[in-house]
């Protein structure tokens, strides 16, 4: 709004002593400009009235992803993530089980099935290892690969980064870079251990909010989905089967007919067999682009 | 680089001038005049900028600066039919990727790019708020919602 | 002054409110590593965006950790500067800078003076963990008359965007893109020739890594040496013996006059000149311009342009080309003293020798960066053959010398060649901000009174304030000088003169701060303002210790005039040593 580039300012001064063209200025979100009316109406002790001890009032969520119910959602403080997500939201699209929900957009973190009864306010969410942040609330299936996730949301924060502080320019575009790395099986256990590392130093040192919390989804992510960021580094297996460069595409025999269809839609001829004879997808000239399995239509080439 | 050249007609910088002074010719208000001028002309190219800079009294240089800052100002025209494909994450858990992957496809062009006949332009974003429609896709003002990968035939060819 | 206590790694110390803790730390003599924050507080520039994210410290009761430069210490504070988490903090985001830098040291023109470099070594960093796979921001590297940039080596400190915008008003630099690819760079990431620089060089004298560097001469210089056809001429501005010995480990301030020639002649130049000798012809040229212009003025003649500006500066020169155009009747005619010697040197000198100017090949060494584009402009040149055919900028001297393996400490002090060697201690001031002017007054007084200066030394016209005033009495006649360091401070006086408000007879201007001392080509002050003050001491001392310190007393300028150009002013004086100015505003050219 002062015709520059918008880059944060050292603070303090805090924008409520120093803002816009140097006058304290007053920062709010637009719920929370919305939340004034009604209490003015009905008055503050009706609002505190509603919510928990520490955390009044309403919260306005954003529910998406793989939900059946999406759209925004108003529930008192306190109400538990399984209520908004199994009640509100109606549970898990094409009966699919839950893997987590991210919450506060990307500077949030992913929660998983333990933290489902949490009641939600403030600090459960932060001790949790997440934020209220934006009030977004992404929900996750078991087909989504929390690398893969992860490395979306830093893809975002690289995209957002002004580029004015070193640890979120050039450490947010590594940590993108690493776990990069890690989906397509060239991570090891010891490039967790940096990305841990290189996490909680982007979040003690970044200049602004954005790199302060752009961390997030990773710490959370590999603190509650250890096992799956393992197999990656370890077994090079993507268990949600979403890490293209480490699916094997194979030819259950008992299903294969050898009809051909396979081997006529490959692009780049990696599967061989005779008419009526069982077919081979040889692994090191398959590209993963998955055109077999949709041609075949006897379920005969699964993922491994 | 060749030094770029600077030619505009008249009308053009006579517009350029009346928006500056619409804005008081106040340096702080650069962002506003770049709005207005991209609003007008459709982009911001570089003859625009030094006009814009010779009269807010404000270097070409800072101008420059902050046009590359925001994602939302352009020194490239844009296509007639501007799309944009919306990679937040409610889409973006909902394919919005393959869907991404189609328009380059079918168009032919990369992400920030124009077609060849200015038909096109395609632009990704974050987020439009209609996570209940993910995943999103807008050709100018027009709103498509739940765009699978097979759609993408289909919605260029209205804009044929 | 309120003040407030605060402890920092268990020691105590009360500072005045507003001090960062950086500063609080700098006094107890606790040295936090940073990269970006730059502090020249002696000329009033600071730089600290907060960027580099290498001071951190732990503040106790806060969350993160905090960049020492940009926080200000608070009552009761707990500070400590190198915990476990502070140095492990510190060497990862180093690893991360260093992640996105070329890693060609051993050819890097600021290797063994670069700050990134030494911070590498300081934080004992031996590998960049994921540099296989690290992408790099990579850039178009842009090579303009005087100076390079090579982006792939910014490192975002922002030093050269402050230089350039907030100290000099130029507006050549600016940060543009965002994220990871974003840089400093002219407007539309065009060529710097291409832009309003002026060749100041004040981006290159603070940039800390090798992004921003001078164009290297060395090669062309030492061709011209090896060629037996060439007679090779060499002129030392003023400002270069005050700093040159800093390169090779002398206390700044070291005056090195004596073993700067004597390496100057062990390199194999034919002559030994010094630049000085045509600052003293350049007073008589540009005094005897002011001295006209006033007395036209006080006589009423309308034509007669008051203040005269001086025009030694060639940053200066290109300021004004570029922003005031309309005012470009108004500084001196008179060429620059680099300029006046080459051409004295390639006519006069070259005819006294008896060579073909064509055989002469003439070099300068010069504490700035603007001299190098200045010698290639068209105009100071005959039939394609320039006047001056290199500057070289103080560093690349330096260089030179170690090249050649000469240790400059153990030679024994040589005397300049005559004639073009000999100058006065008028001259040796150009250096310094203010010298020019004091040493015009010098001149002019007694010029225009016809009676003896008693006091030589106008120290109302020294110091380092950005702009300064003084009146002298010319016998009667108070005379308004003003004087400006830094082109921020130029344009302040510069709109008065626009506006007509100004009030001055003359204006000295030099485009870096400090002066010609604190100039692009010197020896880099990595944010240490005490030494171009200790370089400004040593200016003044050479004067003190000259024979003769009144231009229009230098012998060999009364024979230049006897023998060749007559008087000052004359025709032959105004074809060698006058010269005119452009206007290069970027116009917006209207189609039809």
């Amino acid at each position: 709004m002062e015709g520059l580039r918008g880059e944060p300012t050292i603070k303090p001064p805090y924008p409520a002593e120093s803002g816009y063209m140097g006058k304290p200025t007053n920062v709010n979100n637009v719920e929370t400009f919305a939340a004034i009316p009604v209490i003015i109406l009905k008055g503050a002790k009706w609002f505190s009235s509603i919510g928990t001890e520490k955390a009044k009032g309403t919260k306005v969520f954003a529910l998406a992803g793989k939900i059946n119910n999406v759209g925004l959602i108003e529930v008192p403080m306190g109400t538990t993530l399984r209520e908004v997500i199994f009640e509100i939201g109606g549970g898990i699209r094409n009966g699919k089980k839950f893997k987590g929900v991210q919450t506060g957009g990307p500077s949030g973190g992913c929660l998983s099935e333990k933290h489902l009864d949490t009641p939600i306010d403030f600090d459960n969410l932060i001790s949790a290892g997440s934020m209220m942040g934006s009030g977004a609330m992404i929900v996750l299936d078991e087909d989504d690969c929390m690398v893969s996730m992860a490395k979306f949301f830093l893809e975002f924060t690289v995209e957002e980064s002004c580029g004015k502080c070193a640890p979120c320019r050039i450490g947010n575009k590594r940590l993108h870079e690493l776990l990069g790395q890690i989906c397509e099986g060239k991570g090891s256990l010891d490039d967790l251990d940096r990305l841990k590392n290189m996490s909680l130093v982007i979040k003690d040192t970044a200049l602004c909010g954005l790199g302060q919390t752009s961390p997030n989804p990773v710490l959370s992510m590999m603190e509650n989905y250890r096992d799956e960021y393992i197999a990656h580094v370890t077994d090079k297996k993507c268990p949600a089967g979403q890490c293209r460069s480490l699916m094997e595409y194979v030819v259950n025999p008992e299903n294969c007919v050898g009809c051909t269809a396979c081997a006529r839609v490959c692009p780049v001829n990696a599967i061989t067999g005779e008419r009526k004879e069982i077919h081979l997808i040889n692994p090191a000239i398959c590209i993963k682009c998955g055109a077999c399995m949709e041609k075949c239509k006897f379920d005969a080439i699964f993922i491994r | 680089m060749s030094h770029i050249k600077i030619e505009l007609r008249k009308e053009d910088v006579d517009f350029i001038k009346g928006v500056c002074d619409s804005f008081n010719k106040d340096p702080q208000e650069l962002i506003n005049v770049l709005h207005a001028c991209q609003e007008h002309f459709g982009y911001l190219p570089a003859e625009v900028q030094e006009v814009v800079s010779e009269h807010l009294e404000v270097p070409v240089a800072k101008i420059y600066g902050v046009v590359t800052f925001y994602s939302f100002f352009t020194m490239t025209p844009k296509g007639k039919n501007p799309i944009s494909i919306c990679l937040g994450t409610a889409c973006y858990v909902r394919g919005a990727e393959k869907v991404l992957d189609e328009f380059k496809k079918e168009l032919g062009i990369q992400v920030g790019q124009t077609t060849k006949d200015n038909k096109f332009s395609l632009s990704s974003l974050r987020c439009v708020g209609a996570c209940g429609l993910a995943p999103v896709v807008l050709v100018g003002d027009k709103t498509y919602g739940r765009v699978a990968p097979d759609d993408v035939k289909n919605i260029l060819k209205e804009y044929e | 002054m309120e003040t407030i206590k605060l402890t920092i790694d268990n020691k105590e110390i009360e500072v005045p409110k507003g001090t960062t803790i950086y500063k609080a730390a700098k006094e107890l003599g606790i040295d936090i590593p940073t990269l970006c924050y730059m502090d020249l507080h002696d000329l009033n520039i600071e730089n600290k965006p907060g960027g580099c994210r290498i001071c951190v410290a732990e503040v106790q009761g806060k969350k993160n950790l905090a960049p020492t430069c940009s926080t200000n210490c608070e009552q009761g504070m707990v500070v400590k500067t190198h915990t476990t988490r502070v140095m492990n903090a510190r060497r990862t985001v180093m690893e991360f800078i260093l992640s996105d830098h070329p890693k060609d040291c051993l050819i890097c023109a600021k290797s063994g003076n670069c700050d990134l470099q030494d911070m590498s070594h300081r934080l004992g960093i031996r590998e960049i963990p994921g540099a296989e796979f690290a992408e790099m921001s990579t850039y178009r590297k842009d090579t303009s008359p005087s100076i390079i940039r090579e982006l792939d080596k910014c490192i975002m400190c922002r030093r050269c965007e402050t230089m350039c915008n907030d100290v000099q008003t130029v507006g050549a630099l600016s940060a543009v893109n965002r994220g990871f690819m974003s840089t400093v760079a002219p407007a539309f990431e065009q060529n710097l020739e291409y832009s309003t620089c002026t060749y100041c060089g004040q981006c290159v004298a603070v940039c800390p890594t090798g992004a921003l560097t001078e164009v290297n001469h060395i090669p062309q210089v030492l061709r011209a040496l090896a060629d037996p056809t060439k007679t090779v001429v060499v002129q030392t501005a003023p400002a270069v013996r005050a700093a040159l010995g800093e390169e090779f480990g002398l206390a700044p301030g070291t005056l090195v006059t004596g073993k700067m020639t004597a390496a100057l002649r062990a390199l194999g130049f034919d002559y030994v000149f010094d630049t000085d000798f045509a600052a003293d012809l350049t007073i008589m040229e540009e005094g005897t311009e002011l001295l006209d212009r006033l007395s036209r003025h006080l006589k009423g003649d309308k034509t007669a342009k008051i203040p005269i500006l001086t025009s030694c500066c060639p940053g200066w020169v290109n300021f004004f080309e570029h922003y005031f155009p309309d005012l470009k009747d108004v500084p001196s005619t008179a060429k620059s003293p680099q300029q006046m010697f080459g051409a004295i040197a390639k006519s006069y000198f070259a005819e006294k020798i008896g060579i073909n100017r064509k055989d002469m090949v003439v070099v300068s060494i010069m504490p700035c960066l603007a001299k190098k584009y200045e010698c290639q402009r068209d105009e100071f040149s005959v039939d394609g053959n320039p006047d001056v055919d290199y500057s070289i900028s103080t560093r690349e001297l330096a260089s030179f010398i170690k090249q050649a393996n000469i240790d400059i400490k153990t030679l024994h002090d040589e005397e300049f060649d005559a004639p073009l060697g000999e100058s006065t201690g008028a001259a040796v001031i150009f250096g310094a901000t203010g010298g020019v002017i004091e040493a015009a007054c010098r001149t002019a007084y007694e010029l225009y009174t016809g009676k003896k200066l008693e006091r030589l030394e106008f120290t109302e016209l020294r110091g380092m304030e950005g702009v300064r005033s003084a009146i002298i009495d010319f016998d009667g006649l108070p005379l308004n000088i003003g004087i400006a360091h830094g082109l921020g401070n130029a344009r302040k006086l510069l709109d008065d003169v626009r506006s007509g408000k100004s009030l001055f007879h003359a204006i000295e201007v030099m485009a870096c701060p400090g002066g010609c001392i604190g100039g692009g080509g010197q020896p880099l002050h990595h944010g240490n303002s005490e030494i171009i003050k200790a370089r400004a001491t040593a200016i003044y001392t050479e004067d003190r210790k000259k024979p003769i310190r009144k231009s229009h007393e230098n012998p060999f300028i009364i024979k230049l005039y006897n023998e060749y150009l007559g008087k000052p002013g004359s025709e032959k004086s105004h074809h060698l040593l006058h010269t005119h100015y452009f206007d290069k505003q970027k116009k917006v050219i209207i189609k039809k």
